[in-house]
């Protein structure tokens, strides 16, 4: 459980190029977007081709990315219950 | 429309894995690949500005540019930016084709147009102003020149970034200069030439 939560950081990290960014500063509730990370709508364009490329979840509604990416926590459960590889 | 007495206040060149301000060398990497002088050249300046990670080399180039030459100055947020190269965005739209073969990566997508990197240096100065690119062979002096004294013989500037920002193959040629009205070099299209030609031997 926790292995795809810090597996999930460190995809983001390299992904949306943190390179300023450890593993462990990132909390697993803390919002992705707005305050926390503070990650922009290119990122979140990134994390729908992560969830495809790496977990086979294809987002047919890229509004459904509000909830799924609100925090690691949030997307390690989705992923969880979606994950086709 | 008055005919202002222009000036160059400070230019920067970067080149060769060098970063150079108003002729003098503030920054060299002995050897490296172009993403290892970015990234190193970005820590040697302090400029503690994390979505540089995330623009592709020719903003990166950009960036580093304006931060020598602008220094911890105020901007006018009127300051043009007049920018011109010979490959566009070359680099980017070839990594951008290559990611075609799989998922296209929308990060790169992004930056599949030269004129970003005026961009991304309006988005971190703050400025709201005129901004063009060009695309020419060879840098042309009088081009820049003449676009840069109307913009601010108009007023629509107070001041003007101009010059080169060249990437393709991990090959790149940066020259910018602050075009205002105080400064100690007299503005012209020779001296344009003559400064985007320095040597650094």
């Amino acid at each position: 459980m926790s292995d795809l939560r810090t597996e999930l950081k460190e995809s983001i990290i390299e992904q949306l190029n943190l390179e300023e960014m450890e593993v462990d500063e990132i909390q697993n509730d803390e919002p992705l977007f707005g305050d926390g990370l503070g990650l922009d709508s290119i990122d979140a364009l990134e994390l729908i081709v992560l969830l495809e490329k790496d977990y086979g979840i294809k987002l047919n509604d890229p509004a459904q990315g509000k909830e799924i990416f609100a925090s690691i926590n949030k997307m390690a459960e989705y992923i969880e219950a979606h994950r086709t590889k | 429309m008055t005919s202002k007495s222009l000036m160059i206040k400070s230019y920067v060149h970067i080149r060769n894995n060098k970063i150079f301000r108003n002729g003098k060398e503030i920054f060299a990497l002995e050897s490296g690949l172009e993403t290892d002088f970015l990234k190193q050249a970005y820590k040697k300046l302090k400029l503690n500005y994390p979505k540089f990670h995330k623009m592709d080399g020719l903003s990166k180039l950009g960036i580093l540019a304006t931060a020598v030459l602008i220094g911890e100055e105020t901007v006018d947020p009127t300051t043009a930016l007049v920018v011109s190269n010979s490959n566009s965005s070359l680099d980017t739209d070839l990594k951008h084709f290559e990611s075609m073969k799989n998922i296209v990566s929308p990060a790169i997508f992004v930056y599949t147009l030269p004129n970003i990197v005026m961009g991304e240096i309006s988005i971190k100065y703050k400025l709201q102003s005129e901004n063009t690119f060009f695309i020419s062979n060879d840098f042309n002096g009088h081009l820049l020149k003449d676009y840069s004294e109307i913009l601010m013989n108009s007023a629509r500037a107070a001041a003007v970034v101009s010059g080169w920002i060249d990437l393709k193959n991990e090959e790149y040629d940066v020259f910018l200069c602050l075009i205002d009205e105080k400064g100690n070099i007299p503005f012209s299209a020779e001296k344009l030439e003559q400064l985007y030609r320095f040597e650094n031997e």
